[in-house]
């Protein structure tokens, strides 16, 4: 095989992929559109690392809480106060700032400190706060717009946050609340390389996501085979030899795999753009931080036409195109069963000696996960023909359209497998990533204790906030039913560094009673609560603290934190009371205190929380909260109970995996609607034929569907299986416990379905367009 | 074929002389055999005694040949029932079908009624031959398929005569 | 005209364009039980239109055809397809076996259609091709027999659910004389002794042979050669 004559071959092929008349060019922009959609999304997953690192490193360059306890105030230091609100469903990133001297640092992205009233915001933001339905939002964040926040301040284009000036915050130390800071950003940045699961997890990400792209190219280069074909009977008619005839088919894919590389290329530059301007499921990005690394695009532009090559190379394998027409290898060997076993076997083999390492343990073989990984998703496509061809082969009986689709399957098993690969595969990695996902969660996600069905909201006030004020606002806020106020402070049996403290709960009987069950209450008693199940030694230790009489310390000094160190002797009786199992506070053992057995003073240690349980029939009643909230103490936390709380970094990948799947899934049916089609358009006469002795056309449509659906249903089968193995063995290498996820299984093989289901719709009106007499005239 | 029909169907676009009938005769038809004055004579003579023709005139010099011939109303019917009437389908039929066809144009009848008369009275033959083929044994098979084989090629012909009318009639107006 | 009496199936003025080709422009068709009528003409005279027109494929521009004394122009496309399903048989030229399935399955298809069970069916359907002498590929598909005996087949299916009016749309075309001849005469053979007219569109005379009469198309008007003589 000389270069020459390959070069030559390739260049023939190209030709005719250029001027094939009107079908070829229709083929021609077929496989570019179909490789150009892979080829965008090969681009987006290259860049994906990137969007990563890019939001990592803003987050790290604005990040303004110090694990220093203590910075004195000088002129180089800035409070910063964290005043985040949500709005609706999304978040708001809020900052005040009040600058302590001249060379106060500035947070990345702001020019200047705004004065007190003014505000600099993101353009997302002002554009939210400008639109009409805000006023609500207006009110919260009442400062006056100075200018806005450069993108190199935010990880988002569409991040709402704002930085507004602020005066008198007083840094409360070991808060966070409000910190003191020499400089903005954290000052040993870490690399994402953080934890190995989630390493794991991004990697396996990337193959589930990839592998289908593949094989959707692979099925793209395929395009209009048949066509093709003819025309290349017609070159060995002319004299070219069956070699001969495979490259010039190889130089048609590659110019194929050429030109969707350079639609590709434009799909993506758009998506970039689009995607920079777009918001999905509340992240957001900017075009800047989807620059695919180098390396990566250099090997897609290198990869995507030399596999367009080697596809067709080995496709053609099974063919023999004579001068007068093409003869597939009639009687296909049966396909075997060992070596395709073999495939996930091995791919098992090189995860199972990671099982167990879990968190703790540390490093996993990134070259064996990903193997490993791909081995088994490669088996799915291995398995799939034969499983396909096994099972068709049996199948039998049944209505018209049922034996029309068996048969066809029958006759050619391995295309309807080849169709539905990509959304096996996709679906297999889908399920194993959503088990592990749903597994490794529940050690991210925090039980918070809270119990929605007892309060809704629940307001933290910052220190020397105005409680009282703060509540009675709060109780008239517009959809706000009733409310409990508690506060909570510190006492220790010393006036410095006491060996251990207890907390005490302020609040009125009504309020106390949301705790503890109390026989009877007036204002000036104090009640003991004891909860069963707390460490011994600990309950040892602050038991005195409970006795009548006791002589105690209010808000004790601890180390450099200095209190305020106020005394307090408990009265004669203190009632021994038992909490409330749906107790407002979830840690309830201390003291209940109401406010007149406290000595002068203490009330301007405790922290005040109001609770409040909020009418479901107004709408924004949560808005309206925390509007109020903000307008009494803009330091205020509200925050809105859930029983449970997630980590960030899992909803994002998980968000990532859900866009990533819906686009292989969308991919993928596109490629399986243009082949149904094209088998269609090959079959004209027979329809119309089929038409004119009274077939119905729901007939014909329902064994398309069948067509469609019997391959689609093995192919999720398999796919189920592989899935939840991968899952299993991924949950097992992450030490979590194995729980099948049904609900996303059935999400999954569901989203399959429905690209069956859509795919074969969207064939019906061309269906009925060719069942027409006309097919039957001859041309 | 009938040459008595033929001149009749030549005088239907006007009186001609005996002489110029032969001409028009070799002219159109003759193609290898050109008439014969005697036959024209006679013939002219049998249809002036059954009154399909009459003689309109006679140029002075004398002579059969100078005789003007107009054909009769019962002429044209003549013309007419002959041309409507299949041929029997035989073997080389063509020179009389050719000339029916001919003479249709010329006198602006419809050529292709006469083509499909003549296709109807062939299938007749076919069908008969036909179904004594599926009755007979392989003498009689082969025998009818000889002849089933001669009158498709005539009908053939026809087709492809009809076909080609708006030719035909171009050529035959010159 | 009104329809001769006693024709099972008749056609008056019909007309058809498929945009500006004028396919039919007037014509007229009768045939009675057990006949079969030949319909001849150029190509491109509106032979073949003719013939999707009375078998209720396509619907006329105009006029009238009646099968059995029902008009099918007032027919729903779910009743016209039912008719052609339970009272028609289709031969066509090529491309009409459904090449996935066997040689009986394909015959046993129309059968199918009409909701028989498939044993039964299939049953049926062998005694077609028995009849036809094709039992033999019972099991083979169209893609590894003859032409002849494809057609055979088709014919056989054409024939199974013992159809009133067989419609062969130049059912020999594609083939040699003698298997076209074989072809024609176990149709009409079986046809005449299940008594179903066969409306035979062809433009060969040997073929037309085969026919009781036949009809000529031309530029979209036909002509009864039988009533015209």
């Amino acid at each position: 095989m000389n270069v020459r004559q390959w070069s030559r071959d390739l260049g023939l092929g190209i030709r005719f992929a250029f001027t094939g008349g009107r079908e070829g060019w229709v083929r021609m922009v077929l496989t570019a559109v179909g490789v150009g959609l892979g080829v965008a999304l090969l681009l987006l997953t290259t860049a994906l690392p990137n969007i990563l690192t890019a939001r990592h490193r803003v987050e790290d360059a604005r990040q303004d809480y110090s694990a220093a306890y203590t910075v004195a105030k000088a002129d180089d230091t800035v409070l910063v106060g964290v005043t985040d609100t949500s709005w609706h469903d999304k978040d708001i990133r809020g900052r005040l700032l009040e600058p302590e001297g001249a060379k106060a640092p500035l947070p990345p992205g702001v020019g200047r400190f705004p004065a007190k009233g003014e505000m600099v915001v993101s353009p997302a933001l002002k554009r939210l706060l400008d639109s009409d339905g805000a006023k609500l939002l207006r009110e919260r964040i009442p400062y006056r717009i100075v200018g806005s926040i450069a993108d190199s301040g935010l990880i988002g284009s569409h991040e709402l946050a704002y930085y507004a000036g602020g005066e008198g915050l007083v840094p409360h130390a070991g808060g966070t609340r409000v910190d003191r800071l020499k400089a903005f950003g954290n000052p040993d940045p870490t690399p994402e390389k953080t934890d190995p699961v989630l390493i794991m997890m991004t990697l396996v990400v990337f193959v589930v996501l990839l592998m289908p792209v593949a094989v959707f190219i692979a099925a793209a280069v395929r395009f209009g085979g048949e066509r093709r074909d003819r025309r290349l009977a017609a070159l060995r008619l002319v004299g070219s030899d069956s070699r001969m005839t495979r490259r010039i088919a190889a130089g048609e894919a590659l110019a194929g795999a050429l030109l969707g590389l350079a639609v590709g290329t434009v799909f993506f530059l758009i998506g970039r753009q689009v995607a920079g301007s777009a918001e999905v499921m509340g992240e957001s990005f900017f075009p800047s931080y989807l620059d695919p690394s180098p390396a990566l695009a250099a090997l897609v532009a290198v990869a995507v036409p030399a596999s367009a090559v080697l596809v067709t190379l080995l496709a053609m394998r099974g063919v023999v195109v004579e001068p007068l027409g093409v003869v597939r290898t009639a009687k296909q060997a049966r396909r075997r069963l060992w070596w395709r076993l073999l495939l996930p076997l091995a791919g098992l083999g090189m995860l199972y000696p990671m099982t167990g390492q879990g968190r703790g343990g540390g490093d996993f073989n990134e070259y064996l996960v990903v193997g490993g990984v791909l081995l088994l998703l490669v088996g799915v496509t291995a398995l799939l023909p034969w499983l396909v061809e096994a099972v068709v082969g049996r199948l039998g009986g049944g209505s018209v359209s049922w034996q029309l689709a068996v048969r066809r399957l029958q006759l050619s098993s391995g295309t309807a497998a080849r169709m539905v690969n990509g959304i096996a595969v996709a679906v297999a990695g889908a399920i194993a990533l959503q088990m592990l996902f749903a597994g490794v969660e529940s050690q991210y996600t925090k039980e918070t204790g809270k119990d929605p069905g007892r309060a809704q909201m629940e307001i933290n006030l910052s220190d020397h906030a105005p409680l009282d004020t703060a509540r009675t606002e709060l109780a008239r806020t517009t959809g706000v039913r009733t409310s409990v106020t508690l506060s909570t402070g510190q006492v220790g049996g010393t006036r410095r560094d006491p060996e251990s403290t207890l907390g005490f709960t302020v609040g009125d009987c009504a309020s106390l009673r949301e705790i503890a069950h109390l026989p009877s209450c007036h204002d000036g008693d104090v009640f003991a609560v004891d909860t069963p199940g707390y460490d011994p030694g600990y309950m040892a230790t602050i038991r005195p603290f409970m006795r009548p009489g006791s002589r105690l310390w209010i808000d004790p000094t601890e180390g450099e934190v200095h209190g305020r160190e106020i005394r307090w002797t408990l009265p004669a009786t203190v009632r021994a009371v038992p909490a409330r199992k749906d107790s407002l506070q979830s840690d309830p053992t201390g003291l209940l205190v109401t406010p007149s057995a406290l000595p002068a003073g203490a009330a301007s240690t405790l922290h005040g929380s109001v609770f409040l349980r909020l009418d479901a029939s107004v709408p924004d009643a949560e808005e309206y909260v925390r509007t109020t909230a903000a307008r009494v103490d803009p330091l205020s936390f509200p925050w809105t109970w859930a029983a449970t709380e997630q980590s960030n970094r899992y909803t994002s990948l998980r968000t990532g995996l859900f866009i990533g799947a819906v686009c292989v899934l969308a991919l993928i049916g596109a490629s399986l609607l243009v082949s149904q089609l094209e088998q269609l358009r090959e079959r004209r006469k027979l329809l119309s034929s089929l038409l004119a002795f009274g077939t119905r056309r729901r007939t014909l449509g329902l064994s398309v569907l069948w067509q469609t659906a019997v391959p689609i249903a093995l192919g999720l089968l398999l796919a189920s299986t592989v899935g939840l193995t991968l899952g299993a063995v991924l949950l097992k290498m992450t030490d979590t416990a194995v729980s099948v996820d049904w609900m996303s299984v059935v999400a999954l093989t569901g989203a399959g379905a429905a690209v069956v289901l859509v795919v074969t719709l969207l064939s019906l009106p061309p269906l009925v367009r060719l069942m027409r007499p006309e097919g039957l005239r001859t041309e | 074929m009938s040459i008595g029909h033929t001149l009749l169907g030549l005088l239907e676009s006007g009186p001609r002389h005996g002489y110029d009938l032969k001409r028009a005769f070799d002219e159109k038809f003759g193609h290898d055999r050109p008439l014969h004055y005697g036959q024209v004579y006679s013939t002219m003579s049998r249809l002036l005694k059954h009154g399909l023709v009459e003689v309109d005139g006679i140029e002075a010099g004398g002579g059969p040949e100078r005789k003007r011939y107009a054909i009769t109303d019962a002429g044209v019917t003549d013309v007419e029932r002959w041309l409507a009437t299949p041929e029997k389908p035989e073997e080389y039929l063509q020179s009389t079908l050719y000339t029916k066809v001919v003479l249709a144009l010329l006198t602006h009848r419809d050529a292709s009624d006469i083509l499909d008369t003549q296709r109807a009275e062939h299938l007749r033959s076919m069908r008969i031959l036909t179904d004594r083929k599926r009755k007979g044994d392989l003498a009689d098979q082969l025998i009818c398929d000889h002849a089933l084989f001669h009158l498709e090629a005539d009908l053939r012909w026809l087709e492809l005569t009809a076909a080609r009318l708006d030719k035909l009639r171009e050529a035959v107006a010159r | 005209m009104t329809p001769p009496p006693g024709s099972l199936l008749a056609a008056e003025n019909l007309r058809k364009s498929y945009g500006p080709t004028v396919a039919l422009d007037g014509a007229e068709f009768s045939i009675h039980p057990g006949e079969v009528v030949a319909v001849m003409g150029p190509s491109g005279s509106g032979k073949s239109t003719l013939l999707h027109c009375l078998a209720g494929i396509v619907p006329p521009d105009s006029g009238s055809i009646t099968y059995a004394g029902r008009e099918l122009a007032g027919m729903s496309d779910a009743e016209r397809s039912a008719l052609r399903r339970s009272e028609f048989g289709f031969v066509f030229q090529f491309g009409q076996l459904v090449p996935e399935l066997t040689c009986v399955e394909n015959v046993a298809l129309p059968l199918r259609l009409n909701g028989r069970p498939r044993k039964e069916a299939e049953r049926a359907a062998l005694a077609w091709m028995e009849r036809l002498e094709v039992d033999d590929l019972r099991g083979k598909r169209p893609g590894e027999v003859s032409g002849g005996q494809g057609q055979r087949v088709a014919v056989a299916r054409a024939l199974v659910t013992e159809p009133r009016v067989v419609f062969a749309d130049e059912p020999t075309g594609a083939l040699d004389s003698l298997n076209g001849e074989r072809v024609m005469e176990l149709l009409t053979d079986a046809a005449r002794s299940a008594n179903a007219a066969v409306v035979l569109v062809t433009h060969e005379a040997r073929v037309a042979a085969y026919s009781d009469r036949e009809i000529v198309v031309r530029d979209g008007r036909s002509r009864d050669m039988e009533r015209a003589v």
